[in-house]
């Protein structure tokens, strides 16, 4: 059996393989049923609506570029707003994937390290479970600090004058430019530098105590023709 | 590399050599495999200069550092890695089965597809079209095609192996179930966390592909690799065959259950934790007696290893094998994962693996193989030491400071310093990172200078016999 074709195609193989696939795949993910994934349309909360309509006001000119005007009737524009916010998400998440951002920065404060004192309150389970965390965004090496609470910490300017150029915010920073999320300056996001600024202000939206650190009275939930 | 005896009896009517190994294909592999590390040191050079501030290309979207780290792993395990194992196994697998792979045009196909799949991986991470899963980056687009690729690779190299009859020798196990491994790795990887489950059982799956893909593709043809060449450079049989059977069914049982371990302290179930760092540590005795085999093998010839280049190659890769399996099995705890997880230590580790044992152990079969193949000695054996000291000094020095700076990030963080704090001290880790793959990259190029040299030097006929020839059957 041990030097035999089918003990090691059968057993070593196949067996082997599908018995660790069954014990640390499948099992989690028989866990985790009773916590279903959630789709990006039921990722939009009232704080990354908040952040949304703030690039809105923010970069007016690179906004209308990308997503157009809103409908002036404030019901019609309430769900434009989600259905541009959700745009945005998504491609915000294949910029942050595709750009490698997650190669440096985590998205997962551990119990250990006084991690927790640094960034807020210890990753659960829970917070994965959404169609953006497909694959998981854990990381694996922080070179820049860990941005799972990063949403609303800083302000979408601060965000995008770093990702313009880093170390005109952070002295010393590694971190490279992305000048080509912007046309020309920080304060003319593309569609794709718009896209990636919704991203970052999504992460942490979703604690009740949000943003980490900063003294900061919650937002009442507003839509623009609300404010208006 | 001294003239071997022909151990074959001349009655028996054994396939000759050049009917059984397309040497033109091995080379074409390595080639291939040089060209690819080239890019993936580039990409790494690039990257390195970006840590310490000093990247001479900035602001440019198709050169943006992030992108080109993942070409960098992708590069090395897809481009050079496995085209090296490819063209070595070109060689091994006709040789131990007395049977030419399944189809020749099948060979080429298979050559020219791979090649594709690499580029396309390349140029779709240039442009940004990365998928999130260390080295399941490859587009969505380019999976179904290197899926296809593998099945064609199993095929291929699975047909000479299944005709065989009577019993199999240990390089033909690892062979075997590397093929059947590296398919499924594959499909696991590339398609289940990124269309089926999320979250963090999408990071149990994830962390599944990158340590199967380390485990069960790269490490059995490793090894394979080791149990063929070791071997017939030393001209003895393996130490132990009973530890050999330890070894490979060691490695087939616990190498699977260990991918968790990329994950401590995450939201994944504690126990599930816990059982990757128990099969972790198991799989370090298991490593031992692997290694405990090997210097069983050199005992009493060890000074072979100081005067033949191939063989000190291997067994320098084996020592680093040995360190970074007891490293895994102390880093695995939790103790030192609080500590190290997330620095460098881990990138340290990680260059010790790839580059130290497995890189090692190619270029010491492409030093072995070339002249055979070229019929022609090495252009210049003097740059053959050159490469091996610089690779190995380079890897060395390395992977000795990642991870020492590793330590110091770790620390830094634990003591809630303000994060600039522990880039400031990793400032001089990472230039000296830099001059080290600097060198490691330079050892390379005279390496290539060397092959180039030594091809055009080689005589344009094809003569009958191997004058330098292995022991094999080359009658």
């Amino acid at each position: 059996m041990f030097e035999r074709k089918s003990g090691i195609i059968l057993i070593a193989g196949i067996g082997f393989f599908a018995l660790a696939f069954l014990s640390n795949a499948v099992v989690p993910v028989l866990m985790y049923q009773h916590m279903p994934e959630k789709t990006v349309k039921e990722l939009i909360n009232g704080n990354l609506r908040y952040q949304f309509e703030d690039l809105a006001q923010r970069f007016p000119e690179a906004f209308e570029n990308a997503y157009g005007q809103p409908p002036a009737d404030p019901e019609q524009a309430g769900s434009w707003y989600n259905d541009k916010c959700e745009t945005a998400l998504r491609l915000g998440h294949q910029i942050y994937v595709g750009e490698g951002c997650w190669h440096c920065h985590s998205q997962f404060v551990r119990p250990v390290s006084n991690e927790d004192r640094r960034w807020g309150p210890v990753s659960k389970s829970w917070e994965y479970q959404n169609e953006l965390q497909r694959p998981v965004m854990f990381g694996t090496r922080r070179v820049g600090p860990d941005l799972s609470r990063e949403g609303g910490r800083r302000s979408s300017d601060w965000q995008a004058v770093h990702l313009f150029h880093p170390e005109a915010l952070s002295v010393g920073s590694p971190m490279p430019k992305y000048p080509w999320l912007f046309d020309g300056a920080p304060d003319k996001p593309t569609a794709r530098g718009l896209a990636l600024l919704t991203y970052i202000q999504w992460l942490g939206s979703w604690h009740e105590t949000y943003p980490y650190y900063e003294d900061y009275i919650p937002v009442p939930i507003k839509t623009a023709a609300k404010s208006e | 590399m001294s003239a071997g005896t022909n151990i074959v009896a001349s009655d028996r009517n054994f396939p000759k050599h050049q009917d059984l190994v397309e040497e033109q294909l091995v080379l074409w592999y390595f080639v291939a495999a040089l060209l690819f590390m080239t890019v993936s040191m580039l990409a790494g050079t690039l990257m390195g200069l970006q840590l310490i501030r000093h990247n001479p290309l900035p602001s440019i979207e198709i050169l943006s550092p992030g992108r080109w780290r993942m070409i960098h792993t992708n590069a090395i395990a897809y481009g050079f890695l496995a085209n090296a194992f490819l063209g070595i196994m070109h060689w091994v697998i006709p040789r131990l089965t007395l049977r030419p792979c399944l189809d020749r045009r099948l060979s080429y196909l298979i050559f020219a597809a791979w090649q594709f799949v690499v580029l396309a991986t390349a140029v779709g991470i240039i442009f940004g079209q990365a998928q999130g899963l260390e080295w399941g980056e490859t587009p969505v687009w380019i999976d179904p095609v290197a899926q296809l690729g593998l099945l064609l690779v199993a095929i291929n190299f699975g047909a000479p192996i299944l005709q065989t009859r009577g019993p199999m020798y240990v390089t033909l196990w690892y062979y075997l179930a590397a093929l059947v491994w590296t398919f499924l790795t594959y499909a696991m990887g590339n398609f289940v966390p990124e269309y089926f489950v999320c979250g963090s059982s999408a990071g149990a799956v994830g962390g599944l592909f990158i340590h199967d893909l380390v485990g069960l593709f790269v490490t059995p043809l490793g090894w394979g690799m080791m149990y063929y060449f070791v071997p017939i450079l030393l001209k003895r049989p393996m130490w132990s065959h009973g530890l050999s059977l330890v070894g490979f069914w060691g490695l087939a049982f616990f190498y699977p259950l260990q991918g968790i371990h990329h994950f401590l302290y995450t939201p994944i179930p504690m126990f599930l934790q816990y059982g990757a760092v128990l099969s972790t540590i198991a799989l370090e005795l298991v490593v031992v007696t692997v290694i405990i085999n090997f210097v069983g093998t050199l005992y009493g010839t060890g000074g072979l290893v100081v005067t033949n280049l191939p063989l000190r190659y291997f067994y320098t890769g084996i020592l680093f094998y040995f360190l970074t399996c007891l490293q895994c099995a102390l880093q695995v705890t939790m103790t030192f994962q609080a500590l190290i997880h997330f620095t460098d230590w881990v990138v340290g580790h990680a260059h010790m693996v790839m580059f130290g044992v497995f890189s090692m152990w190619q270029l010491g079969v492409m030093t072995y193989l070339v002249p055979r193949i070229l019929k022609t000695e090495w252009y210049s054996a003097k740059w053959c030491e050159w490469h091996y000291w610089a690779s190995a000094g380079g890897l060395l020095v390395m992977s000795g400071d990642l991870i020492l700076g590793g330590l110091f990030q770790g620390w830094s963080w634990a003591a809630l310093q303000p994060w600039d704090a522990s880039i400031r001290l990793s400032i001089p880790f990472w230039s000296v990172r830099l001059v080290a793959g600097v060198v490691i990259f330079a050892a390379q190029i005279l390496f290539m200078l060397n092959f180039y040299l030594t091809w055009r030097k080689a005589p344009r006929t094809n003569p009958v016999t191997i004058p330098d020839s292995s022991g094999l059957t080359t009658a």
